[in-house]
């Protein structure tokens, strides 16, 4: 079976980039962005998934079958988050008011 | 029998259901794949809960926030990439078929998880003694939001538990990769166990990666 082998090099760099992303968004975090804080959170988190994804996981070089399953399971994952926050997060834009104190 | 036979060069690994190895690692990745696509939605269920509470109570939520430790969380995050990065370096090895870098990169992998799961355990003894386990030992410092923060704690032991829970089957799925290595199960033609227990590792490092900054980072700042 013929598989390509990365060099070494290629998976410390990844670790190296994935090291410095966390050290990142820890002293990011420090900083009182307000909303921002968030987005830059999980902006980091994404970029980090990512690389872990294509390169530890070697989707990169995988097939378009198996790219095509990674991104279903993803875009699924957006479905669920999509449909439940529409509900949840936008109730409050009513005269009902906030779900969660009316009791 | 005078049947015409179907003779490929291959080893034993090959299973008859399967006409060539490429088929069958194929296969088995699409598999982990469709598995970790489930796994996906599992902790997104969590993370989906978890935001719609923090959005809910973001006064409760900040105070429960000052409880988590960004020093610990963000180092047992570094242990979870050095462990990333053996299991990667493991999956190498086996690709070029050595068996002794095979076997010592999966026991620093497993060593790495060993240090995050100590470190996990010294954190939840720290929120035992502070008061801070939801239906068991709880006595929250700010009654207005006791009720509310109990929510964010359950979900907070939940998710990192479950994390943990992975943790610890991955601990187990490695130790049989090891006997599996130390037996010679593994060449450059077949190392598929090791490459999707690597799909395994990385995942559940993932999941650590958006538990990080959910859990440890956002709630510094108030939101709203």
């Amino acid at each position: 079976m013929t598989h390509h082998v990365h060099p070494v090099k290629m998976y410390v760099s990844v670790f190296l980039a994935l090291i410095a992303m966390t050290a990142t968004t820890v002293i990011v975090a420090e900083i009182d962005l307000g909303a921002l804080n968030v987005v830059m959170a999980l902006s980091i988190a994404i970029v980090k998934a990512l690389l872990v994804v294509l390169f530890f996981m070697h989707v990169k070089d995988s097939s378009r079958l198996i790219q095509l399953f990674v991104v279903a399971g993803f875009f699924w994952m957006a479905i669920m988050f999509g449909l439940t926050f529409n509900d949840y997060l936008t109730r409050s834009w009513t005269m009902l008011g906030h779900w969660w104190t009316s009791n | 029998m005078a049947t015409e036979t179907h003779v490929i060069a291959h080893g034993p690994e090959l299973r008859h259901h399967f006409e060539q190895p490429e088929q069958q690692y194929e296969s088995a990745t699409l598999g982990m794949w469709v598995f970790l696509a489930t796994e996906i939605m599992f902790f997104g269920g969590l993370f989906a809960a978890y935001t719609i509470y923090r959005t809910a109570y973001p006064d409760a939520f900040a105070s429960s926030s000052q409880y988590m430790d960004v020093i610990i969380g963000g180092f047992n995050t570094a242990v979870l990439i050095c462990s990333s990065l053996t299991m990667a370096l493991g999956v190498r090895s086996a690709q070029l078929g050595q068996r002794k870098p095979l076997i010592l990169f999966l026991i620093a992998t497993m060593l790495l998880g060993c240090v995050f799961l100590g470190i996990k355990g010294y954190e939840y003894h720290h929120k035992w003694v502070e008061h801070l386990v939801p239906g068991f030992n709880w006595n929250y410092p700010i009654p207005q939001y006791s009720h509310h923060a109990q929510i964010l704690f359950f979900l907070y032991f939940v998710m990192t538990g479950m994390h943990a829970v992975h943790m610890i089957i991955g601990e187990g799925i490695l130790l049989t990769l090891v006997v599996m290595a130390y037996r010679g199960r593994f060449t450059e033609r077949y190392f598929t166990p090791v490459e999707i227990t690597g799909l395994y590792w990385h995942f559940v490092d993932i999941v650590w990666i958006f538990l990080f900054p959910m859990l440890y980072l956002i709630g510094k700042h108030k939101l709203l």
